[in-house]
């Protein structure tokens, strides 16, 4: 008979050292996420889609106590019941109870979580308002084309076989529109207050249009055109980023996008900018 | 020691003279393939990590130019493919599904062996292609281990899609097509072969995890392999699977492509997904029983944790368009997604309070195993809690393809999967090997391990949550990530930390081999069957008659056993005040 | 070995308390003894279907791949090769001709057995080089792999189920040479069953492909 699993042993030390890791770790996580959400946060919310911040502060929380709890828990038992004399473990393997209100209450929590989630989601997918700026954005290898519409609103037809230097997204010379079309590269401004509706297009691969400060995102995808929309509510200059590896160039892909205070400004500037 | 009928002096049961390559190359028992899978992926989890600590040593400093962009890229592809195909994927099933479960279940090897002997040397060739990969003009592939079309399908969008992303293709079929023969055999040997008495009630979790890990394996492999196939075909053959129309290639408009860029993305993720949660459950079967095991207490509710494995195992199908929120799929298939995904945290969050219910009125016992197996739940707990705000799909719109992503699958792949393997090792490397490894080493690996780990992924929250993409060679471009340098200098030196940290692991591991004290047969005083067999186990493992099994694998602390186990193979538990004669 | 026997109760420190009434319903070693289990089917049968179950999965992903594409514009028009009708019937017979051969040596025929697997891979090989045929008369109508959505898909899908089936006759020589070998009998030509198995299966595919390819 095999004495030696009740033989006498001490492993509290090993458990205080283990139990005092885990608080460590539980310490250094929290501690961190404190000093970052002063220096290393979200860049300043540009647009109205304040909801999803809402919502990742929410998670937050409650994922900063489910990470707090486990940690706090582990590590007591960790200290609490390291093998010490000949004191055995307990039997008992099994409680429905408990069992049950683990499952449940995390899912009552969750199926909050997926209903907030999918009104969110629900609003960022409407359609578009009526009074929506259009602007296209074209994805290349590495660079953003702007294209805005013409005073009467048109964006001209395009087709890749009229792409040539002079006209980099093709551009359909019969249409009339296509002479005020402005094309513009890296060059994306929008006005203040007003919904802004972008129909997104790649050249050649798949890229992904980013504007972390207004929590905007969507793949440029060769072979379709994808409508998002928007409403910027700060003025000042952002920057847009390529969020979808692209090629060798990915990391340069970058861009600017402008809030302009009011339409006039942005009727101003867009007029500066000249044609096609 | 209990009623099975280990003939030792018969284990002298006739040694074959076999050849040295019958014996050690192309062997067919379970145990040496399982080895030949350590072995190889161990390798190569030293080049995946290799490529690695290379990208970090740009990261942390780009503007010393480590790498060039293309090489920077190739880096990360590389090492995503070398880390999940080639060590992850293979030495969870291929290593320890391979040698425990033969012994776990009490046969003497696998259903087809000569199948399992094949799914090694499927493997084989597979790395040599990969590494061949480095050599060829162009490189390696670039394009992420994810290989998005059409980038990866048309040659001249990068130098990374060159012949390497051939070849890089071609490597994948074979880690898929070994891995398939390997789930074959793993299904049904589980199965078909179990000793008399071990139903499938009675099965230690780590099985259950192997066993639902074939079985996904089965359904969502042959779907990258189709994917697969057909991106060699746009590649090679003109056509355009994947090729969308009027790409502009090189200032020309590529002809005659009517494919659909996306089509890729939903058979890979769908293959993708149930992929990662294969990389989960044999873990988290390991972590169940070495939690248990030094606990010496039976694992908190064994019905529920096989009911949330297979849980996991069947909403991992339903969940792929995740990784598609912002792809450009319909919105509508978007919110269906959002709710498979929130669904599959319920299971994994009822396995985490399992295991630590299982911790209290323990009797803990503090081995290296035990170490890494505790620390898993707080990686995986980490690494699940992350996923959550990711499964938040407008919060996802903004953290997709940024750090955030990064750092959550570390945590869940790259820090808890591979502690459940270091923990499988230190745990079953006695019955691998005959020896013990130190565990002052261990320990000492243990703790580097840990924090190099915390240190090293967990800051990469804070640089998806300021918006810095994934992939990119440099962030000087971006003034809203200017405050990132010291935070990638803070992961790289971490990194080298972790890196260097495994070094002890290796040095352990060999000079066990080699030296480690002999270890007995049973030394973690462990119930389930594989400890019934010497350590190691001869060929045929058991002697001359197989074990038969009396009860589950989780009777510790029994009240009223004088021992505080009673093995699976022991008919009777030897009660307090008789005599065992 | 005999040793101390310490009574449970003495020096077990503070008691010990687990919940208050727990339900048992886990498997835990109590309740009747080792099972009488034999394997559930052939293990060489399960064996097998793990593997049709993948190869199903393997066409199921075509086929999505095939209807999501077809919906699109630019998928193209082939002239379907009259042979096929000719392959899909030698199939057919082939699947005919297996299986008498399996009911023979259920009988212990084994001559029969001999000349129905001999039949069967003679059927196989036409099928194979007629779709090698197939692919030819394709290209004659400038119909390569290249040419539209639709050709490519048949180029796949023809050519991954010739693959499996050249697998399945390289198998099939293996049991053709067993089977003049006389290693077969009415007690023992369970090889022979699991074979059939992955041979119809393959035949079910090809009807269903070719189903696909022609009707969709």
């Amino acid at each position: 008979m095999d004495s030696e699993s009740f033989a006498p042993r001490d492993e509290r030390p090993a458990g205080r050292w283990m139990g005092v890791l885990i608080l460590f770790i539980l310490a250094a996580g929290v501690g961190s996420f404190v000093y970052a959400a002063h220096y290393w946060w979200l860049p300043p919310l540009a647009s109205t889609l304040g909801i999803t911040d809402d919502m990742f502060n929410a998670i937050l929380v409650a994922t900063g106590i489910a990470f707090i709890a486990v940690h706090l828990f582990v590590a007591i038992a960790l200290i609490r019941f390291a093998a010490y004399g000949r004191r055995p473990a307990a039997h008992w393997h099994e409680h429905l109870g408990a069992e049950l209100t683990w499952t449940l209450v995390p899912a009552a929590g969750l199926v909050i979580l997926a209903i907030l989630a999918e009104i969110v989601w629900a609003r960022v997918y409407s359609p578009p308002p009526a009074n929506a700026q259009l602007v296209e954005v074209t994805g290349r290898q590495f660079l953003w084309y702007i294209r805005y519409p013409s005073p009467d609103g048109r964006l001209a037809a395009t087709d890749p076989k009229f792409i040539s230097a002079g006209n980099p997204i093709g551009l359909d010379p019969s249409d009339p529109d296509s002479k005020t079309n402005a094309v513009l590269e890296n060059d994306l401004h929008v006005v203040n207050n007003r919904p802004v509706r972008i129909a997104i297009r790649s050249l050649d691969v798949i890229h992904s249009f980013f504007l972390p400060n207004f929590r905007v995102k969507q793949d440029a995808v060769p072979g379709r055109t994808i409508v998002i929309w928007f409403v910027p509510n700060r003025p000042g200059q952002y920057q847009i980023a390529c969020a979808q590896l692209c090629g060798v160039g990915h990391y340069t892909m970058r861009g600017n996008i402008t809030v302009e205070p009011d339409q006039a400004a942005f009727d101003a500037w867009l007029a500066k900018q000249g044609q096609h | 020691m209990g009623a099975i009928a280990v003939h030792e002096g018969a284990a002298a049961h006739e040694e074959h003279a076999e050849s040295f390559v019958r014996h050690y190359i192309f062997s067919i028992d379970h145990k040496t393939i399982g080895k030949q899978y350590y072995l190889t992926t161990l390798f190569m989890a030293i080049v995946g990590g290799a490529l690695a600590m290379l990208m970090r040593a740009h990261l942390g400093w780009p503007e010393g130019g480590a790498l060039d962009p293309g090489q920077y890229l190739a880096a990360a592809t590389m090492h995503g493919t070398v880390m999940i195909f080639f060590f992850l994927t293979s030495i969870l099933t291929g290593a320890f599904g391979n040698f425990l479960i033969p012994l776990m279940i009490g046969a003497r090897d696998m259903a087809f062996p000569f199948l399992n002997m094949i799914s090694y040397w499927t493997l084989f060739p597979g790395v040599l292609v990969l590494l061949a990969s480095f050599f060829v003009p162009g490189g390696p592939a670039g394009n992420g281990w994810t290989s998005y079309a059409p980038l990866s399908a048309v040659s001249k969008f990068a130098p990374g899609s060159g012949t390497g992303q051939t070849l890089w293709a071609i490597s994948i079929l074979f880690v898929l097509f070994s891995s398939l023969f390997g789930s074959l055999n793993f299904l049904t040997t589980i199965i078909n072969m179990r000793a008399r008495g071990l139903s499938m009630g009675r099965l230690p979790l780590t099985l259950w995890g192997i066993f639902i890990t074939a079985i996904l394996a089965l359904l969502s492999f042959p779907v990258l392999t189709a994917a697969v196939v057909m991106l060699i075909l746009d590649r090679t053959a003109g056509t355009s699977f994947f090729v969308p129309p009027n790409l502009l290639v090189a200032g020309q408009v590529l002809a005659n492509k009517n494919g659909d860029a996306l089509l890729w993305q939903h058979l890979f993720w769908f293959f993708g997904h149930p992929e990662v949660y294969i990389l989960i459950l044999t873990p988290m079967g390991i972590v169940s029983d070495v939690i248990s095991t030094f606990s010496r207490k039976p694992i908190f509710g064994y019905k529920a944790m096989v009911l949330s494995l297979s849980a996991i195992g069947f909403l991992s199908f339903l969940v792929w368009g995740h990784h598609m929120f912002v792809s450009g799929m319909s919105p509508l298939l978007g919110a269906a997604f959002i709710g498979s995904t929130i669904a599959i945290a319920v299971p994994s969050a009822i396995k985490t309070f399992n295991w630590c219910t299982t911790l209290w009125q323990g009797r803990l016992l503090f081995t290296t195993a035990m170490l890494f197996a505790i620390a898993f739940v707080s990686l995986f707990v980490t690494g699940g809690l992350s996923g959550i705000f990711l499964a938040a799909a407008p919060v996802d719109i903004y953290l997709h393809d940024t750090y955030f992503v990064i750092a959550h699958f570390h945590f869940v792949m790259a820090a808890a999967a591979l502690f459940s393997i270091f923990a499988g090792t230190y745990y079953w490397f006695p019955k691998m090997f005959g020896r013990m490894m130190d565990e002052r080493l261990g320990k000492i690996h243990f703790l580097f391990t840990f924090l190099g780990i915390y240190a090293t992924f967990f800051p990469m929250h804070f640089l998806g949550f300021m918006g810095n993409s994934r992939r990119l060679y440099d962030t000087s471009i971006y003034p809203f990530l200017s405050h990132a340098g010291p935070i990638d200098v803070f992961i790289s030196l971490s990194a080298f930390m972790l890196g260097a940290a495994q070094l002890i692991f290796i040095y352990n591991f060999f000079k066990s081999l080699l030296h480690g004290p002999v270890a007995e047969q049973n030394p973690w005083h462990a119930n389930s069957l594989e400890w019934a067999a010497p350590s190691p186990p001869p060929h045929g493992n058991w002697g001359a008659a197989l074990p038969v099994v009396y009860r589950w694998p989780y009777d510790y602390s029994a009240p009223g056993a004088a021992q505080d186990y009673s093995p699976q193979w022991q008919a009777q538990p030897v009660a307090a005040g008789g005599s065992d004669g | 070995m005999s040793a101390v026997k310490t009574p449970p109760s003495a020096g077990r420190g503070p008691a010990v308390r687990g919940p208050a009434r727990p339900i048992r319903f886990g498997p835990d070693g109590r309740g009747g003894g080792p099972a009488a289990s034999g394997p559930a089917a052939s293990t060489a049968v399960i064996g097998v279907s793990a593997a049709l179950v993948a190869v199903a999965m393997l066409f199921t992903a075509f086929t999505i791949a095939y209807v999501a594409r077809r919906q699109e514009p630019g998928w193209g028009t082939v002239v379907m090769p009259p042979v096929l009708w000719l392959t899909t019937t030698m199939l057919l017979a082939s699947s005919g001709t297996l299986e008498w051969a399996r009911r023979r040596i259920a009988h212990g025929d084994i001559r029969g057995l001999q000349r129905g697997l001999a039949a069967t891979a003679w059927l196989g090989v036409a099928f194979l080089a007629g779709q090698l045929i197939a692919w030819h008369q394709l290209a004659a109508q400038g119909a390569y792999i290249s040419a539209n959505q639709y050709s490519g898909f048949f180029y796949l899908l023809t050519g991954a189920h010739g693959a499996h089936l050249l697998g399945g006759l390289v198998a099939l020589g293996i049991i053709v040479w067993k089977a003049y070998a006389e290693r077969y009998g009415v007690a023992s030509h369970a090889g022979v069953g699991v074979f059939a198995l992955y041979w119809h299966f393959m035949d079910l595919l090809w009807l269903y492909l070719f189903a696909l390819l022609f009707w969709a």
